[in-house]
């Protein structure tokens, strides 16, 4: 379900926390460990998950390169093998380690990787709940009150309507389920159209203006699809 | 770097394994016998673990303590239903369950500790050299205070626990270096007290969890009560004979329904007998593997909605497993078998002993973290998402589960009142929304400075570190000062209470030693005095009748010796025993050579 990776990136540099080695104090010119007393360098808070995984900001990524990158860096740090090390240096690890697994689980996920990516494009998703398009809102108010009457029944056992009424929950979930579907398939071609901003230069200002819709459509659908999993899991949790 | 052990710490059995030439080898004990019986036995004056142990369960049941891991990181209320199941007394104390000897309490990490040290013992005879590092295997499934609680045993024991680690990874681990297994695999352990499944992906030495699921409290003990509850409910109804009052017939019940049930992965039907007290008489039964199965089928079937959810949280379908991997005796099950065949559709493998797979594996995590290879690297999960209390009782989670471990996550937090100098944190694991229907880990209180309402900003981390373990550390946004945090575990020993029976297990460790040495003089004694005999009776007429005489005499003194307190005289006697035969040991060589030889041509000897 992942377009390949289109655009070829110049390869960033990590960041580490500091230009100057924590130990020795010298410079550092190596990517993870410092080349003067060769200890492992704190990877900077501010580092974003596509840098310190080495891949371009983009919403269309290779999933293989990122697990390769991933395995590369978890052997780097990983706290496996700084054992026989200081207590700096295995904590260091560990920190490096923490952060790296961080962005290896956002990125991994389409839906995660677009949230983070709107966070660091436009502050954060979540925190902005979008009201629902009015078809979904009214179709989800019925399915409420199916809902409750499935639960009235059950709990008074009545058999000939419980099983009417489940066979109705269950077509409104696949009908909600193919809804999530073509939110998704939606969200893939913003992450196609916006990643193909990424590959132009021009007027700021046009591009800008370009662009805003598509974050503000992408937002709309991460928020509608939150919500309506969270309809679909309550369903199923009832209907079982 | 000092030698680092694996040790399988289980709910039955126990080993301890290391890593020889690039392949983990089990330590055997003198017995030959690599399984260390997770038994315990506290006599007055005596500390006994393991195999002679096991003879104390039915002859001393109060004082003999078996199956200790479903108490660890628990407390009372949490064993409430199966409290009937053991004879030994229980109570609690600051969260944490005491089991009652006589007029003494131990912890389970306390008990757990003389396991770990007889294990200890055994690899230090096997090198010759004080052992003081290890890395210990814990079921997948285990939340905090159970690690932590593994964690505290391997102190008290006097072993640095280097790291914890999942059992069903350890045994993947032996997977890939043993077998070459790559790909997507399922581990499926069913062990004596707990049931894990993990999903896993094994590409060019990187063991990647991406899900795990279990139930901590399901194993073969419960498999086993299922044909104890049946004996129990015949002896009363046939027999008129209660056995709930005699608590060394539970223990015959126990050990009898656990043998069917082993005898019944081997054969179809099985013969059962349980000595009743005087007069009662005995009670025999047959059972069937159907009959046993019908028993015990829901078991089997509390197993699959687990391994349903981790393939779920994996994002994967059964037909994505390419390999299935059995490890705990459990799996020995034919029912066990073939449930899970059908729902990964492919047949499990065991090339390994699923007894000995999890220490394999602990012994080649141990290896990678001396640092003697580069090549395999474990990434495991937390198994339990991690969240703390908000307003009206309701969890915010932090660290979802399955996710990568070392993981952290930051938490800001400030006053709701002016001049408020304190806010209460309180830490939880599990899944559901509301606090009281989680797993209370800790609670610990933030300091912050007197000022008005929402000013001061405290950043919390919480990190669950390679061993799957939570550490806080707090932060001062405003002054960059950092705070350390007192946190209180909820179900777990106090930092003070680990150090005293720390101390305290030194003070018994003089006595232990006593009373193992003694042991391990009698069974020697006992050994030889059955070689002599068999050689007495084999070459009796070899030798002349003084000889024979004096290898009597000292055969009767040992005798004597073998019935005192003093490993020392016993071993004295030994070596007269030894001096006395030695005429007869050679003569006996000698025949022993010619018979092998007569009737030969030379062509056939040389």
């Amino acid at each position: 379900m992942e377009p390949a990776q289109r655009t070829a990136s110049k390869r960033t540099e990590v960041q580490m926390a500091r230009s100057m080695c924590w130990h020795c104090q010298s410079e550092v010119t190596g990517e993870y460990f410092c080349q003067q007393c060769v200890k492992v360098q704190p990877l900077s808070k501010e580092l974003d998950y596509f840098t310190c995984l080495g891949l371009p900001r983009l919403l269309t990524i290779d999933t293989a390169r990122l697990e390769a990158k991933f395995y590369e860096l978890s052997r780097t740090f990983h706290p496996d093998f700084f054992q026989n090390k200081t207590e700096s240096e295995q904590g260091i690890s560990l920190g490096n380690s923490a952060l790296l697994n961080m962005a290896y689980r956002t990125l991994k996920d389409p839906i995660r990787r677009a949230e983070y990516l709107l966070q660091l494009e436009a502050g954060s998703a979540k925190d902005i709940r979008t009201p629902p398009p009015a078809d979904l809102f009214e179709e989800i108010l019925a399915l409420q009150e199916d809902l409750e009457e499935f639960r009235s029944a059950s709990s008074q056992q009545e058999a000939t309507s419980l099983g009417q009424l489940r066979t109705k929950l269950q077509a409104d979930q696949a009908s909600l389920e193919q809804r999530q579907k073509d939110m998704e398939a939606r969200l893939f071609e913003l992450f196609m159209k916006w990643d193909s901003f990424q590959d132009r230069t021009g007027q700021d200002d046009r591009l800008r203006a370009e662009k805003d819709p598509v974050l503000k459509e992408m937002r709309e659908i991460l928020s509608n699809r939150t919500y309506l999993r969270s309809i679909v899991d309550d369903l199923v949790a009832t209907t079982g | 770097m000092a030698r680092i052990v694996g040790i399988d710490l289980g709910t039955t059995n126990s080993l301890i394994a290391y890593m020889h030439d690039q392949a983990p080898r089990v330590i055997a004990g003198r017995n030959g016998r690599t399984l260390v019986p997770s038994v315990v036995a506290m006599m007055d004056n005596s500390l006994i673990v393991g195999d002679p142990a096991k003879e104390h369960l039915v002859r001393n049941p109060e004082r003999t303590i078996y199956s200790v891991k479903r108490f660890m990181g628990k407390g009372l209320e949490d064993v409430a239903e199966e409290l009937k199941y053991f004879p030994y007394r229980l109570t609690e104390q600051g969260g944490v369950i005491r089991i009652q000897i006589g007029e003494k309490t131990y912890s389970p990490p306390q008990i757990s500790a003389m396991i770990l040290k007889e294990l200890k013992h055994r690899a230090e005879a096997h090198f010759g050299e004080d052992i003081s590092k290890a890395v210990i295997t814990v079921p997948a499934y285990f939340n905090d205070s159970q690690r932590q609680a593994t964690k505290d045993a391997g102190t008290i024991a006097g072993l640095e626990v280097l790291r914890i680690i999942n059992e069903p990874t350890a045994a993947s681990l032996a997977y890939g270096l043993q077998e070459h297994t790559q790909g997507t695999i399922a581990v499926y352990d069913l062990g004596g007290g707990t049931f894990d499944i993990s999903i896993l992906k094994l590409k060019d030495g990187i063991f990647e969890v991406l899900a795990t699921n279990g139930n901590t409290h399901l194993g073969g003990d419960d498999f086993d009560r299922r044909v104890a509850d049946v004996i129990i409910q015949e002896l009363r109804e046939q027999h008129r004979f209660d056995p709930e009052q005699h608590p060394d017939t539970m223990q015959s019940i126990r050990l009898e329904a656990e043998r069917t049930k082993v005898r019944l992965s081997e054969d179809q039907k099985a013969m059962l007998t349980i000595e009743l007290p005087s007069e009662t008489g005995q009670y025999r039964r047959e059972f069937t593997r159907d009959q046993l199965e019908a028993l015990t089928r829901d078991l089997v079937e509390q197993t699959l909605g687990p391994c349903r959810q981790a393939l779920n949280d994996a994002d994967l379908q059964p037909s994505d497993i390419d390999e299935v991997i059995l490890v705990g005796g459990s799996t020995r099950m034919p029912l066990v078998r073939q449930r899970i065949q059908e729902l990964f559709g492919t047949i499990p493998h065991c090339e390994l002993n699923p007894d000995e797979v999890v220490a394999l594996g602990a012994a080649v995590q141990a290896d990678i973290l001396s640092g003697a290879t580069q090549d395999l690297l474990l990434l495991d999960v937390t198994p339990l998402s991690l969240g703390i209390e908000t307003m009206g009782g309701v969890v915010s989670p932090l660290i979802r589960r399955n996710t990568t471990i070392p993981a952290s996550a930051k938490e800001l937090f400030t006053t709701y009142v002016d001049g408020q100098t304190s806010v209460d944190i309180h830490v939880l694991q599990g899944e559901r929304e509301l606090a009281k229907d989680t797993r209370s880990l800790a609670r610990f209180q933030l300091k912050v400075p007197p000022l008005p309402a929402g000013v001061p900003r405290v950043e919390v981390m919480f990190l669950i570190d390679a061993n799957g373990i939570l550490n806080v550390t707090a932060k001062d946004v405003r002054t960059g000062q950092v705070q350390s945090i007192e946190v209180k575990p909820s179900y777990g020993l106090s930092d003070e209470e680990v150090e005293r029976m720390i101390s305290e297990s030194f003070k018994f460790a003089a006595e232990d030693l006593k009373a193992r040495q003694l042991i391990e003089a009698r069974t020697e004694a006992e050994a030889i005095h059955k070689a002599t005999q068999k050689a007495l009776s084999l070459g009796g007429h070899l030798i002349n009748a003084e000889e024979k005489a004096a290898i009597q005499e000292s055969l009767a003194t040992l005798e004597t010796a073998r019935t005192g307190e003093d490993h020392r005289v016993i071993r004295a006697r030994i070596a007269d025993v030894e001096k006395a035969t030695h005429h007869l040991a050679e003569v006996l060589m000698d025949t022993t050579l010619k018979e092998a030889l007569q009737n030969k041509k030379l062509t056939e000897i040389f």
